[in-house]
């Protein structure tokens, strides 16, 4: 067995179809993902470093980035209680057309941005099914912050809800037992005993989810028309930056981004590895 | 025991209906309603008006080049991530942390920024796009192949994710027992290997097709906004919807809308019947 394992191993290493496999795979990563990410940072450095540093420190830019940060916030935490919740009713409840309800939530994941924010258009736009009733209490919500928020919470539904559906699956039930058992209330046996379990999965599905939101476009390009300084998110400020030709000013922004997007999710993959093992 | 779990149960009643009702709410008015309010807005003017809308030349080339660029990056994405994934698990070489974590990146950036990424590499005013389209007569930006390369960029994790821990639970003893009876490499991986990653390629496969069809940030950067060249789907609902078409923005739409849920409905199916072989 032991020899055979050692046989195989060694034959499947050797010899130039392996390598050859090897370096096609690492030359399509490098043209399909490296290549652009390095043609960013070379653009957005065309102008050198003092530019690229100016660009980053117009106010424009930093109402946009702010703007985006508080929008995913607030949609983060409405995701982590009403998406954690959701996760638990699919685990743990069985009701008729369960299974058409699990595959709803899939489908903000396939669905156009701009599909989701001309939905909202129909029911909260200027001719849209809810107009009487907002315009009575004098609420906006196409074309304002409401609508980027709600545009945002729909593209990222999915997340949460799939990543903490296999934990929840996986959770011990007899403890959640037991703990009932020697008299703990609903809600000790919740917090001591059902979400230390959970908290990695959390802190990945708010990472996850966080990303999402702050690089959501279409969408809230829809929506939120992009009034600049009141509705523009940072990806509408990079879309209009590029329309203006401000080249460099579009790249800075699509750089910080991309990068914060990536260090949140890292640090999120980081915290799992370090609790797994 | 006995006595207490019927307790337990009558206990948890009200809460957890409570919780139910909650989520049910949520689900119903974030993604039922407003799909039930675009299914009645496109269907508002009969069935004859929608089909129109759908077969108007314009919306029609837009809803074909969506379709067949989404299909050509599923065959090249499925062959690649295949290979990815067998290449990550089975071989050891120098750099391999460094590949398997940036498989991941394109799940991390926004699609916005791979758009601008795209142009500003094969661009018409950068030095390898004007090499590609002055040398070669190949038009990237603007053009098909930006879309099909946009795509490619976004959907490239779906395939290599699902394939992966598939391929590293596959019990390798057959495969040494096919190469001691004097299999040939090609051999085993056709008729051991492949048909146990067959359903794990297919359904990643599907599902990059399903995200591909609806893709909008990367591909209005890359693609730009030509009809009858280089516009897909998405970009032609935002320029109805920016025109106030709203014919036109409901019945595109509903086809993305049925695309989509088609696919989700078929890798779920897909999916759900694998978890219960095992």
């Amino acid at each position: 067995m032991t020899t055979q394992r050692l046989i195989g191993l060694r034959k499947s290493d050797r010899g130039w179809g392996p390598r050859l496999l090897v370096l096609a795979v690492v030359v399509y990563v490098g043209v399909l993902v490296l290549a652009p990410i390095v043609a960013l940072v070379n653009g957005a450095l065309q102008k050198g470093l003092p530019y690229f540093l100016a660009s980053l420190n117009t106010p424009q830019f930093w109402q946009a980035f702010t703007l985006s940060v508080e929008i995913a916030v607030s949609v983060v935490v409405i995701q982590a209680i009403l998406g954690s919740m959701t996760a638990w009713v699919i685990v743990r409840h069985s009701f008729p057309g369960k299974a058409i309800f699990n595959a709803v939530i899939d489908i903000p994941f396939a669905i156009s941005p701009v599909v989701v924010g001309y939905m909202l258009l129909l029911v909260f736009g200027r001719n849209g099914m809810l107009y009487p009733l907002l315009s009575i209490f004098d609420i906006q919500v196409a074309f304002a912050l409401p609508g980027i928020f709600l545009a945002t919470l729909f593209v990222s539904l999915p997340f949460m809800i799939r990543e903490m559906i296999p934990v929840i699956e996986n959770l011990d039930r007899s403890q959640e037992l037991a703990a009932s058992t020697l008299g703990a209330s609903r809600w000790t046996t919740f917090w001591r005993v059902i979400f230390p379990g959970l908290r990695t999965a959390l802190l990945y599905g708010i990472a996850l989810t966080m990303a999402r939101a702050m690089g959501e476009f279409g969408a809230v390009l829809v929506i939120g028309g992009g009034v600049q300084g009141r509705t523009a998110t940072t990806t509408l400020y990079i879309f209009h930056a590029l329309e203006e030709r401000q080249y460099v000013e579009a790249y800075t922004a699509a750089i910080l981004l991309g990068l914060g997007s990536v260090l949140i999710v890292s640090l999120a993959d980081f915290i799992r590895h370090r609790t797994q093992h | 025991m006995k006595a207490i779990l019927p307790q337990a149960r009558l206990k948890a009643r009200s809460p957890e209906l409570g919780l139910r009702a909650t989520s049910f709410a949520f689900i119903l008015v974030m993604v039922v309603i407003p799909m039930a309010v675009i299914l009645q807005d496109g269907f508002k003017e009969g069935a004859a008006e929608f089909w129109r809308q759908v077969t108007l030349p314009v919306a029609a080339h837009a809803i074909i080049l969506t379709l067949w660029t989404s299909a050509l990056m599923t065959v090249i994405n499925a062959v690649m991530g295949l290979l990815t994934a067998f290449v990550l698990v089975r071989y050891a070489f120098p750099g391999k942390a460094i590949l398997n974590a940036i498989v991941d990146l394109p799940l991390a950036i926004p699609t916005l920024v791979t758009g601008v990424m795209l142009v500003i590499l094969y661009g018409p005013q950068q030095a390898l796009g004007l090499f590609l389209n002055q040398e070669l007569g190949f038009q990237v930006i603007f053009a098909p192949p930006g879309i099909v390369l946009a795509l490619l960029f976004i959907t490239f994790p779906f395939v290599v994710r699902t394939i992966q821990p598939v391929l590293l639970d596959l019990d390798q003893q057959q495969e040494h027992a096919a190469a001691t009876l004097g299999a040939r490499r090609w051999t085993i991986f056709r008729r051991i290997i492949f048909p146990a990653l067959a359903l794990p390629t297919f359904s990643g496969s599907l599902l990059s097709f399903a995200r591909a069809v609806g893709e909008f940030g990367a591909v209005v950067i890359v693609a730009g906004n030509i009809p009858f060249k280089s516009q897909t789907a998405a970009v032609y609902v935002l320029g109805a919807v920016e025109s106030e078409n709203r014919l036109a923005a409901s019945a595109v739409s509903i086809v993305l809308i049925a695309i989509s849920l088609v696919v989700i409905l078929i890798t779920n199916r897909l999916l759900s019947r694998r978890r219960g072989s095992q």
